[in-house]
């Protein structure tokens, strides 16, 4: 007997089955990497690097306090001499015959990456924005190759550029600085910021901008309050691609910042602890650096998920 | 409201001209359409006086002022588009409230202002809704609200029905009629559908390639059309041309037709060419036993309070409109003569009609 309670254009249970299996074999995989970061947060730091590697571990905070602070190791007389610690963080620090010296640069790291990395989205977005909805509408001369030289600043990898940029921002004062970060991720983002909102701009009809004009909006106005807001699909999607892109920079952040304005992703993998590197500590800050853009990320997928269908299914 | 004057109006894109030196005088107070096929200008014509094209020349004065080169947003009209273009990210009293919100009104008096205009459109109760969650003619009444909030100058209207289904479409036309007696509006209307155009409005501007052919009353339009484009475009089944093989000169009032002779209403011009048509619509013809034109039915469409029968004669096939009770079948012989005085001559030279007793 034939199943006639599904159309014929709806996938069959078999399908629908092997489907679901490929992605969760998918997950499986993309997700052990991410979990064993996550445990490696968790553990201890002789824990972290004992062979063979323990799946089951007691769980410490120590990569976390480690990771926000600097310490000092000190002779167990003087230890003793201490008055007896205020906190919990303090008394792990002390087990390990250590004392807390300051925090560490974390913080200010990774608050350079969260300035660095939605400023640069902001203006790659609202730039972006502006730029496609004129190539949208208006007769711009020589339109297509525009949008050709746009597109070809993403032809080669961003740091094949890195030398001139770095002789540059050197010139212009802008190496170490938030300005000079937020320029040059904005700039690498543009071109895809344009491209993908003009295909939104393209799918709005002119009578929605026409009917504000009319109704004694400038066309400034009328792109604000109109247009944008029915671009919002577009806007979140490009959004999200911008904000990975420049929270996640490796290679420029390495070459041009070092004191004042250095991400998180260089800082990170150069935590030192005693004698190499202290794994839970980088765990930690890896586990922290991915919340941001997975809130980003979450907060917008509904947007997302419309979005990169490339507005095929709206209205 | 507004006189709209539209003087030597030209509108050319690279090599297409969409509006050919046209002239309209839009009274005050006037239900005006633009009545013509796809691609005849006369939204191009609409978009010129809202301020969405500029014109390539000529002049459009809104109560005798020259607003042609004038940004939209400082003409005070109001434009009510095809597929209305409700903002659909707000719900509908935003929608209404939009444009007031640039007039600097008190919150206040933006609301009576919107809840004036949805009760005489009776959409106060959908106020809160979502434009999406409405139905076709409910969008039409708060594209409506949102043209007549704001009392404008002018209404334009660009196939505001066109995406209605029929059952709302007949209902739309009567409403938007009342709407405008009721606010003493100054509407242009533009429609390629001649029923819309000859219920509504109180004069019809029929155009053709970007020409205005001819302005006047639906019922001018409709008996004394000027044009023999206007004399087709207008009237379902069209007017019948029939082939005259003879110049006309002033003064004559009868002409030769196969073998037999037909009375016209005495010319007061001649024409041009010798190869003219007698223009007669289907309902001015009536079927006789003797002393007519012969023919041969073709075809029989009964069309409840009336019959179109179709028939076919050496002069080609001719359309004539009878009482529905008229018995008549497929093949058979039959003659015909005009019923009244309702002819028209159409030069063949240049297609316009001339001038008679009856053209006056």
């Amino acid at each position: 007997m034939m199943d006639t309670s599904r159309s014929p254009s709806e996938a069959s249970g078999f399908s629908r089955k092997l489907a679901a299996t490929i992605i969760i074999v998918y997950m499986v995989v993309t997700l052990i990497p991410i979990s064993w970061m996550v445990a490696t947060s968790f553990k201890s730091v002789d824990s972290a690097i004992s062979y063979p590697p323990e799946v089951f571990f007691e769980p410490s905070l120590e990569g976390y306090v480690n990771l926000f602070t600097n310490r000092s190791r000190q002779p167990k007389d003087y230890l003793d001499s201490l008055p007896p610690p205020d906190t919990w963080y303090e008394e792990l620090v002390r087990s390990r015959e250590m004392v807390i010296t300051g925090p560490s640069k974390f913080l200010p790291r990774y608050s350079n990456s969260l300035i660095i990395g939605f400023g640069a989205t902001f203006f790659s977005v609202f730039l972006g924005s502006l730029a496609a909805y004129a190539l949208s509408r208006f007769k711009v001369p020589l339109k297509d190759d525009l949008l050709f030289f746009i597109l070809s600043t993403r032809m080669f990898p961003p740091i094949a550029v890195a030398v001139p940029i770095f002789i540059m921002y050197r010139k212009l004062g802008l190496g170490d600085t938030h300005v000079g970060m937020i320029i040059l991720y904005t700039v690498v983002n543009l071109s895809l910021s344009v491209w993908l909102l003009k295909g939104f701009m393209d799918e709005i009809p002119r009578e929605y901008e026409e009917a504000a004009m009319i109704d004694g909006y400038s066309r400034m106005q009328a792109f604000f309050k109109v247009v944008l807001p029915q671009a919002t699909t577009g806007i979140a999607a490009t959004a999200i691609f911008c904000m990975i892109f420049s929270w996640n920079e490796y290679a420029f952040a390495v070459l041009l910042t070092q004191f004042n304005a250095q991400t998180a992703p260089p800082f990170i993998p150069t935590i030192i602890g005693e004698g190499g590197l202290d794994w839970p500590a980088i765990g930690a800050g890896t586990t922290l650096f991915l919340i941001p853009v997975m809130i980003f990320t979450v907060v917008l997928r509904k947007h997302l998920l419309r979005g990169i269908t490339f507005g095929a299914v709206r209205k | 409201m507004a006189e709209i004057e539209i003087k030597n109006l030209h509108k050319s894109f690279g090599d297409f001209v969409a509006v050919k030196n046209s002239n309209l005088v839009i009274e005050n107070k006037e239900f005006f359409v633009l009545l013509g096929p796809s691609g005849c200008g006369k939204t191009t014509t609409l978009r010129m006086i809202a301020g969405l094209e500029l014109p390539t020349s000529g002049n459009i004065l809104l109560d005798r002022e020259d607003v042609g080169y004038l940004r939209a947003s400082q003409r005070d009209i109001a434009f009510v588009f095809q597929l209305f273009a409700l903002y659909p990210h707000m719900n509908v009293r935003n929608n209404l409230a939009f444009p007031l919100k640039m007039q600097k009104f008190s919150k206040t008096e933006v609301d009576a202002k919107v809840t004036e205009a949805a009760k005489l459109l009776r959409i106060d109760h959908l106020l809160k809704s979502k434009v999406s969650s409405l139905a076709g003619g409910d969008r039409q009444r708060v594209a409506l609200g949102r043209a007549l909030v704001r009392r404008p100058k002018a209404f334009l209207m660009d196939e505001p029905l066109g995406t209605l289904d029929a059952e709302f479409r007949e209902l739309m036309c009567l409403e938007l009629r009342k709407l405008h007696d009721d606010i003493d509006a100054t509407t242009v209307y533009v429609t390629h559908d001649q029923q819309e155009a000859m219920s509504m409005a109180d004069r019809i501007a029929v155009m053709n390639e970007g020409e205005v052919l001819q302005a006047d009353s639906p019922k001018i339009i409709y008996n004394k059309p000027k044009t023999k484009f206007v004399a087709n475009f207008i009237g379902s089944p069209g007017m019948n041309f029939i082939p005259i093989k003879e110049k006309i000169t002033p003064n004559q009032s009868s002409i030769k037709l196969l073998d037999s002779s037909l009375k016209i209403p005495e010319q007061r011009e001649g024409t041009n060419s010798n190869e003219n048509f007698l223009g007669v619509r289907p309902e001015n013809l009536k079927l006789v036993s003797e002393n007519g034109v012969k023919g041969n039915i073709f075809g029989v469409e009964y069309l409840g309070s009336r019959k179109i029968l179709t028939v076919e004669t050496q002069l080609g096939n001719i359309k004539i409109r009878v009482d529905s009770d008229t018995q008549v079948k497929i093949n058979e012989q039959i003659q015909f003569d005009t019923l009244n005085n309702n002819q028209i001559i159409f030069d063949g030279s240049n297609d316009m009609a001339l001038q008679s007793e009856f053209m006056n």
